[in-house]
């Protein structure tokens, strides 16, 4: 067996410490190793956008990432979005809208969806609909996800008047 | 005592609290949440990781395996081929599921598992199967229905032999079954046209694309008694499957579906489900297997490819007066597909007296055919509908009249023999004629297409039960899975017939020994037979209330009787009794004769058909061949929408699917009989950025033999996509694609083609 890499990283503020092989991408150790099972595994390919997370910042498809690479880095999933018992605007929205059929796609698209409204908080549906063309949905065709997410914006950007 | 199933009690004058409102639903805080755990978000102490070998080949003799290398790998905790499984009888359901879930004397596609490992970790596990000898007689393979069909066609299974043609018993052949269906004279209605349109059509095989592939987790003690955890559409035919493939008691599988990542139909059989039981039995300690994006595309799912030819005649009003439809579909590996439905199905919206429908089921080199929402039925639609558009073209008259002059109406008898009761054909198209969508101007380069749509809808066997806590909140035990919002819909019934806010409800999908059998979910049945089977328990556990408020009383049983949530006395006559609430009864049921519960068990009937109107709004680049859908309006028949937001989603997402079936998506073989584009990448369904907003108009014509008037939701949508968007396409560059998908490369070769011929 290959011998395994010690890795310190931050998870949602908490720092966790694991062990992984070298191959081994974030993805899998957040799923498989940290038993933080939000994060969904669609394809492994960076292609459908269901293990998105925010790597010190920046959206990344955690499958594309290796879990080596977390050392020292700041990770956010959608363990960490809720803050208590408070949903994020983002999350009230898919349940009031709808913009949850089956589920599956949802964490990614909500952390995907998060890091569009910290860079643009008004954002046109275009450009949502473009944003989100990486998180894959097969249940609701989009349109409730965008209307969330235009509501959510919506919500946010009156709370800060 | 009359029941449910022969009278419904459908009162169309019940004043409606809950249903028609759009509560949050209750799994929804899970889902947003990351909480919910789907199919490989379990967890076990002591869990080995399962992997399966595939075949790279599309069709070869299974001559050897040897493992012993791979088993003797460290951390290596089980290997199992052919060998540990039951022979069953080839031909069977239970012996193609065998041979479907490890080959056995043949491989029959490129993916087709020929063994399994478990060992202690995801690298050691994929080590093993690569130490894993496979001795190969690869024989010639076929993909193509039509090419299966022929004479001299390489040969899937030595036992098949054509059901419905007379003298096929002694050849050998690759088509399953022959079904024709007939009503009226369609020679003489052929006669009476005026116009005859007769045209050919091809559809590519697509895949499902749920985003969660399949997982499971299996853990078998040395008693034999196991516990399955997967992602599935019907846990309980999951479980009657693993009994039946191992030879065992069905009460020693206990079966738990887990959240369910999209399904469309392809999740209604087991795939990696009994491969990681054996594992299990063999290793003494759980498995999961978690198949790969690419594992998913090859050998799961997926959905039949059709050539067909169709025929109508009309006159020149615009009536119909004959239709023909000769249609085959390629069910891959095994027989499955379903395509039964594709006859049934193609003209049944309109009032045809003479009409005749031949389907073919094809065997071919690919993984066995799921069904897809609406199973086989697009792909016939599509073909129907395109030729509709060409007659009113030709008769100069307007889509949707042309289908208005047509349309099935109550008392119309389907080619398949049943007689409809209220439909809401006219309904949605006079509903889809009123849509400012239908008159609104196109712009350069658009094309306007109409399609109408039909599915069967479908009850079935469904058990559930309704407990009534000490505190007067309600539990739910449902038997059919939650595909995406049925538990919150079918709370919300419970709720309406007990008089209590539906937030006192909560609905759980039980697992399979907390209730009797249920068939899966599918066929747009779970809303409506789970729903049946809900409104059933409730009553009963009503009679149940009104008999313990009698008790406490001190009054006769029949004196007492429930409305709004509340036990009153029948009458003044019968005492000055304060009407007693489900929380003041639940609170004394222990005194009273112990707990209050509704059960309910059924083979649940009364199914409405259901009807869709489609109207969507292409842009063609005709430099590229791209299409683009510019705008995109449902109409479809709900009988009732309980929860409406979560209908117009059904809508929104089978036209969508429908959308990529139409423009895109497509299996591609290699000549070596491999699918050439398995993930996401390459195999590309609508992105958001593909689509426009979807416009869901909601028609309720009731159901009356359901209790609240509803109808399935879930396929027609899909049903009516592939013939609106083709027509679209028509309006837009002025020919005809007879071919899906209508990718780039397809547009661009009939637009140039068109242009030549001037």
């Amino acid at each position: 067996m290959s011998k395994k890499i010690a890795v310190v990283t931050t998870v949602n503020g908490d720092t966790y410490d694991f062990l992984c092989e070298p191959q081994q991408t974030l993805l899998d150790v957040l799923r498989n190793e940290l038993q933080l099972s939000g994060t969904k595994e669609g394809c492994s390919t960076g292609d459908c956008g269901a293990c998105s997370v925010v790597l010190d910042g920046r959206l990344v498809a955690s499958c594309l990432v290796l879990a080596a690479e977390a050392e020292g880095k700041s990770i956010e999933t959608i363990e960490g979005m809720a803050k208590g018992d408070q949903l994020h605007p983002l999350q009230r929205a898919f349940l009031e809208y709808n913009g949850v059929q089956c589920g599956i796609c949802t964490p990614g698209t909500l952390i995907a969806a998060r890091a569009l409204l910290e860079r643009n908080p008004d954002p046109t549906e275009s450009e949502v609909r473009y944003w989100l063309a990486g998180n894959l949905c097969r249940c609701t065709g989009y349109d409730k996800i965008v209307r969330s997410v235009l509501a959510a914006a919506k919500e946010m950007r009156e709370a800060r008047l | 005592m009359t029941t449910i199933l022969e009278k419904s009690g459908y009162n169309p004058d019940k004043k409606l609290k809950v249903v028609g409102t759009n509560p949050v639903k209750h799994d929804g805080v899970d889902k947003v949440t990351g909480r919910a755990k789907f199919g490989a978000d379990l967890f076990l102490p002591g869990m080995l990781v399962g992997k399966i070998l595939r075949s790279p080949h599309p069709h070869a003799i299974l001559k050897s395996i040897d493992a012993s290398k791979a088993q003797a790998l460290p951390g290596v905790k089980a290997v199992v081929t052919r060998d540990d499984f039951p022979e069953q009888t080839p031909g069977t359901p239970i012996g193609d599921l065998s041979r479907n879930v490890m080959a056995r004397e043949k491989v029959l596609y490129e993916g087709h598992a020929v063994a399994g490992v478990a060992a202690t970790s995801e690298s050691i596990a994929k080590k093993a199967l690569k130490l894993i000898e496979v001795e190969y007689e690869v024989l010639p393979h076929v993909i193509d229905p039509i090419e299966a069909m022929q004479a001299d066609a390489p040969i899937l299974h030595d036992h098949l032999r054509t059901k419905g043609i007379a003298g096929a018993e002694d050849k050998r052949t690759n088509v399953v079954e022959r079904l024709e269906l007939t009503m009226g004279d369609v020679e003489k209605g052929f006669k009476e046209a005026d116009v005859v349109i007769e045209r050919e059509f091809t559809t590519r095989p697509i895949h499902q694309s749920y985003i969660e592939p399949q997982a499971c987790v299996a853990s078998t003690a040395e008693d034999g008694q196991m516990e399955v955890w997967c992602c599935t559409q019907g846990h309980f035919v999951v479980r009657a499957q693993l009994a039946g493939l191992l030879n065992m008691d069905v009460s020693k599988v206990r079966v738990t579906a887990s959240e369910l990542g999209g399904g469309f139909g392809g999740k209604t059989t087991s795939y990696a489900e009994p491969v990681a039981v054996v594992l299990s039995r063999k290793a003494n300690r759980p498995v999961k297997i978690v198949l790969t994006r690419g594992e998913v595309f090859r050998c799961t799912g997926p959905v039949a490819a059709t050539r067909s030819r169709v025929k109508i005649g009309a006159t020149k009003d615009g009536k119909f007066t004959a239709a023909e439809a000769e249609m085959a579909f390629q069910t891959g590996a095994f027989t499955g597909s379903m395509f039964y439905n594709a006859p049934q199905a193609i003209f049944t919206r309109y009032d045809l007296q003479n009409a005749k429908a031949v389907a073919y089921e094809v065997v071919s080199n690919r993984p066995k055919v799921n069904a897809f929402r609406a199973p086989c039925v697009p792909q016939a639609i599509f073909a129907a509908e395109s030729v509709i558009d060409e007659l009113a073209k030709k008769l100069r008259i307007d889509p949707i009249d042309l289908r208005l002059k047509n349309a099935a109406t109550e008392g119309y008898k389907t080619i398949y023999g049943e007689t409809f009761g209220p439909i809401g054909v006219v309904e949605t198209l006079k509903a889809a004629k009123q849509t400012a969508h239908y008159t609104a101007p196109l712009g350069p380069n658009q094309g306007r297409g109409i399609g109408a749509g039909f599915w069967f809808n479908r009850g079935g066997e469904t058990t559930g039960s309704l407990n009534i806590a000490p505190d007067g909140s309600v539990t739910l035990l449902l038997g059919t899975v939650d595909v995406g919002g049925s538990r919150i819909s079918i709370s919300m019934l419970a709720a309406e017939e007990l008089g209590i806010p539906v937030d006192k409800v909560r609905a759980i999908v039980a697992d399979t020994s907390a209730l009797g059998h249920n068939f899966v979910t599918a066929g747009s049945r779970t809303v409506f037979a789970s729903g049946m089977i809900v409104v059933d328990a409730a009553r009963k556990a009503i009679n149940e209330l009104c008999k313990r408020a009698a008790k406490i009383w001190g009054v006769p049983e029949d004196t007492v009787v429930f409305e709004d949530g509340y036990c009153r006395p029948a009458s003044s006559n019968v005492g000055d009794f304060a009407p007693l609430s489900i929380a003041d009864i639940a609170a004394q049921a222990g005194a009273t004769g112990g707990a209050i519960a509704g059960h309910s068990e059924l083979n649940v009937t009364g199914a409405g058909p259901g009807f869709g109107v489609h109207i969507v709004d292409v842009e063609v680049d005709r430099e590229t061949g791209g299409t683009k859908v510019v705008r995109y309006t449902v109409v479809a028949d709900a009988g009732k929408a309980i929860h409406p937001l979560q209908v117009e989603g059904q809508y929104q997402g089978g036209a969508a699917q429908g959308v990529g079936w139409a423009l895109n998506e497509e299996y591609v073989y290699g000549d070596d009989g491999r699918l050439q584009n398995p993930g996401f990448l390459d195999y590309r369904i609508p992105v958001a950025s593909d689509l426009p907003m979807i416009d869901p108009v909601i028609v309720e014509v009731a159901n009356p033999r359901h209790p609240y008037g509803l109808r399935g939701v879930g396929e027609v949508p899909v049903a009516s996509t592939l013939g609106a968007i083709a027509n679209a396409v028509t309006d837009a560059i002025g020919v005809r694609p007879y071919e899906l998908p209508m990718s780039p490369p397809r547009l661009l070769k009939l637009i140039e083609r068109a242009g030549k011929d001037g």
